[in-house]
């Protein structure tokens, strides 16, 4: 089970706080965020880290990046 | 006399100029009497940020009479009243238009002597820098908004940016201060680079040493950044050399932007650590010397 946020044209803190949400009241184990600045994709990956989650980041399109999460079980 | 400092200063004779400001912005607490507070706090922090004593403020009020009780108005106005009481500041009028946001704010007026004025242009080589408040509360205020603050650091916050610099100006005037700004919008970092702009000096700032909030630096590892930060970041970071082992937390925190933050004062080392202790025993408690200036003319800051 999955579930996308897509941040992309959204500035600090709104990827965060998405994210944040999701982590702690959503149902699914894996979330997958999309940003579009250097600056989200660093605050995204603190914001799981920090809840304990694993992060994984690839870039997809030119200067978008997709960020994995998945939560701790 | 010379622009872009913390206010206007106009001379009007050989030993009176006259000081004038105006700051205002939407809520960043909930409570509108603290609110108040903290706008105040803060309008009245550019002319105490000069060496100046205000004398006189305006209201400056948008209201949205639709959807918000006339009571909350009152509180605000109350709290900024109570302010401007504790700073010996009268209000003397004020104007108020309607609006879809709530903004509250204040034009501040007062007096300096034209030549003992505070200007952020007069840093000297082996002056001490000492900041009177922790930074923060830009983070803060973003964990805020999304929900994720106690009511404790909530409490905390709202205490230090309702703080007024009253004290720290009043005790740094027995001091010859070279330079002096308060720490707003553009955070830590970007208030510093305004001051070293055609210094022909440069800056080395002890991160270790600066006092930032405890939660603010928890929040920041949340990623909980306000948008400000990075552009402050942006703009000011060709001034800015990092050493290594500066942690990548605080080099965003040093930008993080301020709400009523407190004074940034440049003075000869010789009188840093007498102005610090002075400073200390009389209400701000977390002043402390964050770095020096250095002979160093390519207007760099070096944080390490």
């Amino acid at each position: 089970m999955s579930v996308t946020i897509d941040a992309r044209g959204l500035s600090c803190p709104q990827p965060v706080l998405l994210t944040l949400n999701e982590i702690r009241n959503g149902n699914d184990p894996q979330i997958l965020v999309l940003v579009d600045t250097d600056t989200s994709k660093e605050n995204v990956i603190r914001a799981a880290a920090s809840q304990g989650c694993e992060v994984n980041v690839e870039p997809s399109v030119s200067g978008e990046y997709r960020i994995a999460i998945q939560k701790d079980k | 006399m010379q622009n872009s400092d913390d206010a206007g200063v106009y001379k009007i004779s050989e030993d009176l100029a006259l000081i004038q400001t105006v700051d205002f912005f939407t809520p960043i607490v909930d409570d509108p009497y603290w609110f108040g507070q903290i706008a105040a706090a803060n309008a009245l922090s550019d002319v105490y940020a000069m060496g100046g004593q205000p004398v006189t403020a305006m209201n400056l009020v948008a209201f949205p009479t639709k959807i918000m009780e006339f009571s909350v108005l009152r509180k605000i106005i109350q709290g900024g009243l109570d302010k401007l009481k504790e700073a010996d500041v009268a209000l003397v009028g004020g104007h108020s238009i309607e609006d879809n946001e709530l903004k509250y704010g204040l034009s501040v007026t007062g007096f300096v002597h034209p030549k003992k004025y505070w200007s952020k242009h007069g840093l000297k080589p082996g002056d001490n820098l000492i900041l009177t408040k922790a930074i923060g509360t830009g983070i803060i205020s973003t964990a805020i908004k999304g929900g994720l603050t106690s009511v404790h650091i909530v409490e905390e916050i709202t205490q230090l940016m309702a703080t007024l610099n009253k004290q720290a100006a009043l005790r740094m005037k027995n001091y010859p201060v070279n330079a002096c700004t308060d720490i707003t919008g553009f955070g830590l970092l970007g208030h510093l680079a305004e001051m070293v702009v055609d210094s022909g000096c440069s800056a080395r700032i002890e991160s270790g040493a600066v006092p930032v909030i405890k939660e603010a630096i928890e929040f920041a590892g949340m990623g909980l950044f306000p948008g400000g930060a990075f552009k402050n970041k942006q703009f000011r970071l060709p001034f800015v050399e990092y050493s290594d082992k500066v942690d990548p937390l605080l080099r965003d925190i040093f930008f993080d932007p301020q709400t009523s933050g407190g004074l940034l004062i440049s003075i000869p080392e010789e009188y840093a650590d007498q102005a610090l202790a002075d400073l200390r025993t009389h209400n701000c408690t977390k002043a402390t010397i964050i770095g020096k200036i250095i002979s160093d003319q390519k207007e760099k800051i070096y944080v390490v």
